[in-house]
């Protein structure tokens, strides 16, 4: 199902995870972080992932770069060009990572060196990959991308502290892009910025595949960035992808309740009254049986508490994991007893995220 | 509340030597010259970018930011006038009994070894008001009213204990346990999730209802501002820009600052795209703010008059080199020369030399054929060829004060002062309190 998307989009995906699950210890036993997640990403394609704090999102993201603590396991399949990537031995992920992966943080200061110019971070990059190149050439090929992302030549010698925080994540953006990886994870590249800074960068990262043919997974929680700058969005739950598809489809109709409820709590411009989400995210030890949402769900019936909903593609292409969403496109039967309204325990006001 | 031509400045010195010598010392001007009243009841959005100038206002609000201009009169229960700036000690101390602030990140601003009743009832200790079973009484009550309730259940625990929407439910208890008049919140929703930032602005209205609160709300966030307040003042390098109804600011928004930040919020709508005129650059260095309008090297309307100097003429020549070929940029570079003198804010730039000054000035030209609508060029009088290089000379720009327009106020030269009265120096209006405003 997931490649024949792909094949619509055209061609073989960069990336194409399946049934990925990622899990570490705690006191009380494994947290599943990850769980069985698929998803692709076609070529040049940005694809957003959203969901609250501790939904799995950064988590997924470092997994497939492979930067996990030691301690956290992975399963599944993570083909990256055709290729599994899981069962690549370590040393060589560590080659791959920056000339074919690349990942972009959140707090730019604190990834920069403050000692060194950014002539000497670019340096750095390159001839960590591509030993023995002349200086020349990591000037010519610094500056051609930092044009892209607006630095003028004329700062090419400066340290980080001479930049603004803008700008230092343009250094960023520029710094992960001059080896042109097939694939980058911008973990809340924006979070730290202010509004029109943020707004800089979220065009420079839709405007990325123009010169670049990357492939973007933009990890966030603002679903307006994702409305304006990707192509397809991730919506996260308690580890699972419950919903993904057309960025424009999705917010425009969603499907799943749990990504309806996300949209109608964020505060926007057009918020005439406040929405949200009762209950909290669960805890990834012990989540709640079967539909993980179910307990904070408005449309939960007895179903959604017994047996956990299965992937389905709808019309649109939108691939969603809901009861509901089920019964409402008559993909499934279901009995009275099934489909009767859940009756939940009052969730009080303190039991919040 | 008033705030009167208030200043908030800090000196920056440069280290030991320039301290020896009493060199290179500069003032950052935080808060520049605001003029704001606070009615009571009402919820005032402070808004604008980090660097704005934003909390160091809400902080001398409370006496925390020393004023070094300008005076913040508060009025009493009684209705009698205090000068928070000249506040000392005691004086600082009762202000604090009437008013409260809530903090951005709720992580921080608990103390990790207080349990919850300790921190809450902090207040209530440090000013002698309650001890013992009246303590543990008003503690429980102010939990309760924050929504922790069964209040039992939250009293022993530690901040580590609960999530970040209940710490920050504890932060605005304690704000509110000594019962406070006005409540300055600084980006109280920002650090937490989406999900829950309605439930705490929502909670934060339900206290104003009840207790007959003020509000200063400090964000930088329009679309929570726009629901949240009455009326909101849009805060730039320290001054005031526009000031107004919500209303009035949202639907017909005239400072092209406020326009930009509006146009800027991303939002979950299927049918936007990423927007393509956004002001270019950062907020600037408040130690040295641009020459006349602050906003004008990023104002996409900017006019003749704004203000332009040399810093803006860098600008110019390095955004050029971005657009253009490597070996471009460095034949060009190598003609200009320098750029750093630049930096040294001026009406008259010099560029290259004598031998160079006729083919600088052809660079020039080519750039402005390239963008002739870049707005720059408004404020270029003259471009001279000399003995020692090419000469930029810029208009002379003029500083806007606020003045009225419509049923706000708003600092920008687009927005003559009505009367035709001529450019009213910064802060030179009456300030932020409209005519017709019942007090």
């Amino acid at each position: 199902m997931a490649s024949s998307a792909a094949i619509a989009r055209g061609g073989q995906p960069v990336v194409d995870a399946r049934d990925l699950r990622i899990w570490y210890g705690s006191e009380r036993g494994p947290v599943k972080a990850v769980d069985e997640v698929s998803f692709d990403l076609a070529k040049g394609e940005i694809l957003g992932l959203v969901g609250e704090s501790g939904c799995g999102k950064s988590t997924l993201g470092r997994g497939l770069l492979g930067l996990l603590p030691p301690g956290t396991a992975m399963d599944g399949a993570l083909l990256f060009e055709g290729e599994d990537l899981l069962s690549v031995p370590r040393k060589q992920m560590l080659a791959r990572r920056g000339a074919e992966l690349g990942m972009i943080f959140q707090e730019p200061l604190t990834r920069l060196n403050p000692l060194m110019r950014i002539s000497q971070h670019f340096e750095e990059t390159l001839r960590t990959h591509e030993k023995g190149i002349s200086k020349d050439e990591v000037r010519e090929r610094a500056l051609r991308v930092l044009r892209v992302m607006g630095i003028p030549p004329t700062r090419y010698r400066s340290y980080p502290h001479e930049f603004s925080g803008g700008m230092r994540q343009r250094l960023m953006i520029a710094l992960a892009l001059v080896l042109r990886p097939s694939f980058v994870v911008a973990d809340e590249p924006t979070t730290a910025l202010d509004v029109l800074v943020e707004a800089q960068i979220i065009r420079i990262l839709h405007d990325l595949r123009r010169e670049f043919e990357t492939s973007l997974l933009l990890i966030t929680h603002n679903l307006g960035i994702v409305a304006e700058a990707c192509d397809r969005v991730a919506v996260m739950y308690a580890g699972k992808i419950v919903e993904l598809g057309d960025a424009r489809e999705v917010f425009a109709r969603p499907k799943h309740p749990y990504t309806r409820e996300l949209l109608r709590s964020t505060i926007s411009l057009r918020t005439t009254g406040l929405n949200y989400i009762p209950g909290a995210p669960p805890d990834l030890v012990e989540p709640p049986p079967a539909c993980h949402f179910h307990p904070r769900c408005p449309d939960a019936m007895q179903i959604c508490a017994t047996k956990a909903p299965l992937e389905q593609t709808e019309a649109s292409g939108t691939k969603v994991q809901c009861w509901a969403a089920d019964l409402a496109a008559g993909r499934v039967e279901l009995g009275d007893d099934e489909r009767a309204p859940l009756v939940r325990e009052e969730i009080s006001v303190a039991d919040e995220a | 509340m008033e705030l009167d031509d208030l200043e908030v400045h800090y000196q920056l010195s440069s280290g030991l030597l320039g301290r020896l010598f009493g060199l290179g010392t500069s003032t950052v001007k935080a808060v520049d010259g605001v003029n704001i009243s606070l009615r009571k009841g009402e919820v005032l959005g402070v808004v604008g970018e980090s660097g704005s100038g934003k909390t160091t206002l809400g902080r001398a609000l409370l006496g925390l930011a020393p004023a070094t201009g300008g005076s913040i009169t508060y009025r009493d229960k009684d209705g009698a006038a205090h000068d928070v700036a000249s506040m000392r000690g005691a004086g600082l101390r009762r202000l604090r009994t009437d008013v409260q602030m809530v903090f951005q990140d709720p992580h921080a601003a608990l103390n990790p070894t207080m349990t919850i009743e300790t921190a809450v009832g902090h207040p209530l200790r440090i000013h002698g008001l309650a001890k013992g079973e009246q303590l543990h009484r008003r503690v429980a009550s102010a939990l309760e009213r924050v929504g922790l309730s069964p209040a039992e259940q939250f009293l022993g625990k530690y901040p580590s204990d609960l999530s970040g929407g209940q710490k920050q439910r504890a932060v605005i208890a304690r704000a509110i346990i000594l019962d406070p008049d006005v409540l300055v919140a600084d980006e109280p929703v920002s650090m937490l999730d989406m999900s829950v930032r309605a439930k705490i602005l929502e909670l934060m209205l339900e206290l104003k209802r009840e207790l007959g609160l003020t509000y200063v709300y400090i964000t930088h966030d329009l679309a929570t501002a726009k629901f949240f307040c009455d009326r909101i003042a849009i805060m730039y390098l320290g001054r005031v820009v526009e000031i107004g109804p919500t209303a009035e600011i949202f639907s017909e928004p005239r400072h092209p600052y406020t326009r930009a930040l509006l146009q800027a919020i991303p939002e979950p709508d299927p049918d936007r795209m990423v927007p393509r005129d956004l002001p270019r650059g950062e907020i600037a260095d408040a130690a040295v703010p641009p020459l006349g309008c602050h906003f004008h090297p990023r104002c996409p309307a900017a006019v003749a008059n704004c203000g332009w100097e040399s810093r803006d003429l860098r600008v110019l020549l390095e955004q050029h080199w971005t657009r253009t070929d490597p070996e471009v940029y460095e034949d060009e570079k190598a003609l200009v020369g320098d750029l750093d003198h630049l930096d040294e804010p001026a009406l008259e730039a010099r560029l290259g030399d004598g031998g160079t000054a006729e083919r600088v000035h052809r660079i020039l030209d080519e750039i402005r054929a390239e963008n002739p609508d870049e707005p720059t060029w408004h404020g270029v009088e003259a471009l001279d060829e000399q003995a020692d290089g090419l000469h930029v000379r810029f208009r002379p720009g003029e500083d806007p004060g606020l003045r009225r327009a419509g049923g706000v106020e708003v600092a920008c030269v687009l927005y003559p002062p009505e009367g035709g009265a001529g450019g009213a120096g910064a802060g030179g209006n009456g300030g932020g309190v409209p005519p017709n405003s019942g007090q």
